[in-house]
């Protein structure tokens, strides 16, 4: 994710103190991973550079967290164009798995058992996710649903391959 | 799993249709309030591990055991009355009375087990209120979407308090948003009155709601609680 992008966003409807901005990241979009203060103050640093911020106040008490940031006409365009640009969807084409269930095959272990183990890891936490959702609110469902959609597709890959196991040891060994 | 406090076992489940063996083996146990997923591929043997559960299908060797008692030692019509009595089910497609409504289908099981008209719709209308059904009592199962009449179906799978709740892909009709709804109404309920869910699916996101996964694979079941 493009945090510098996603703090320009959250600008756009007012200026914010840094120690506020993070607050709003954290709350948004920060479910697993809050911003730490340093990646605050060095991206804000880099914005203010390229005239996409500026600062409009300084609270008394010093420290870079007491900066309020205003965005720029520039910072506006810039998320503009940042939102316009479809996300280059990910090729999945590096599989650790499929690395994992060729070598087995190749030396002769049980890759029906790698299969087995891997299934029995996404399911937990496919469930561990099910559970947040069924307690949480609709940001909380959309970001679950999204991250067990994901699960769901590397479970299906595994079936498919489960079932193709036999073809392509003969194969991985010819 | 240890078969110590289990609500249902089977051991050595084999069954043939003619030349196609659909259980080779298939052992299984599930505890009261507990929601297994029984996964694994299409063809792979799970309705058959669940009709042999419920005992609806005679295996051709091993045993089922529900609460100590062996389901084939029973006759027929101790079978049929143990699963008006203690067992529940829901399944894909098809399973509500077209000329009944919605609460008339809801209110059947209780009515068969003799339950007065006015007391089994009374409770058949918590019911589909508690699966948020409520404005579809006085349909018929026609004029109802696919969502609805599948929360039909579960509210009348759970009105008579069942033990053990038999859902074979309960959901596989649905849309991804209406089955989720279904599957989170469906634990939920199930697990506040301690039944015991066997929870057949091939959907991850499905079997993402019960505690444990059972795979069949070539009518072989294995229980992947110790598993990686
Ligand atoms: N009533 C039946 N008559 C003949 N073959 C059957 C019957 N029921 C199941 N089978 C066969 O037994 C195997 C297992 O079927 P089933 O238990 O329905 O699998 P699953 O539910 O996993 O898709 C399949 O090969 C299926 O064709
Ligand atoms: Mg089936």
């Amino acid at each position: 994710m493009s945090i510098g992008h996603t703090l320009l966003g959250l600008l756009e409807s007012g200026p914010r103190h840094g120690y506020d901005l993070k607050r709003a990241f954290d709350e948004r979009f920060g479910h697993d991973k809050p911003l730490h203060y340093g990646q605050v103050y060095s991206t804000m640093s880099r914005l203010l550079k390229n005239g996409l911020v500026e600062v409009d106040g300084i609270e008394p008490g010093g420290g870079p967290e007491r900066k309020r940031y205003a965005i720029t006409d520039a910072g506006v365009t810039d998320v503009e164009t940042w939102l316009a640009q479809p996300e280059k969807p990910e090729p999945y084409l590096q599989s650790t798995l499929y690395t994992k269930v060729v070598l087995s095959l190749l030396t002769g272990r049980n890759a029906a058992d790698l299969l087995d183990g891997q299934r029995a890891e996404h399911l937990r936490l496919m469930r561990e996710l099910t559970r947040r959702k069924a307690g949480g609110d609709l940001a909380d469902q959309l970001i679950c649903d999204h991250a067990l959609f994901h699960l769901e597709a590397d479970l299906r890959w595994l079936e498919m391959t489960a079932a193709r196991l036999d073809r392509l040891a003969s194969e991985v060994r010819s | 799993m240890t078969p110590t406090g289990a609500l249902l076992t089977a051991g050595a489940l084999r069954k043939t249709y003619g030349a196609t063996l659909a259980l080779d083996g298939a052992d299984f146990g599930i505890h009261p309030g507990e929601v297994v997923a029984v996964m694994g591929p299409s063809g792979s043997g799970k309705s058959t591990l669940l009709h042999c559960l419920a005992g609806i299908v005679r295996p051709d060797s091993g045993e089922v055991r529900y609460r100590g008692r062996e389901l084939s030692a029973m006759s027929d019509a101790e079978r049929s009355a143990l699963r008006r009595s203690d067992f529940g089910f829901v399944f894909q497609f098809g399973q509500l009375v077209p000329e009944l409504t919605c609460v008339e289908n809801v209110a059947l099981p209780l009515r068969l087990s003799g339950v007065k008209r006015r007391e089994a719709e009374a409770r058949s209308t918590e019911w589909l209120d508690r699966l948020e059904v409520s404005d579809v009592a006085g349909k018929r199962p026609g004029e109802v979407s696919g969502g609805q009449g599948q929360r039909v179906a579960v509210a009348r799978s759970l009105v008579t308090g069942p033990r053990v709740l038999f859902a074979d892909e309960p959901t596989g009709a649905l849309d991804s948003l209406n089955g989720e709804r279904v599957m989170q109404l469906l634990t939920e309920a199930a697990r506040d009155s301690r039944t015991a869910v066997v929870l057949v699916t091939h959907e991850p996101r499905v079997a993402a709601y019960s505690d444990r996964e059972v795979v069949v694979r070539d009518g072989v079941a294995r229980d992947m609680a110790g598993v990686a």
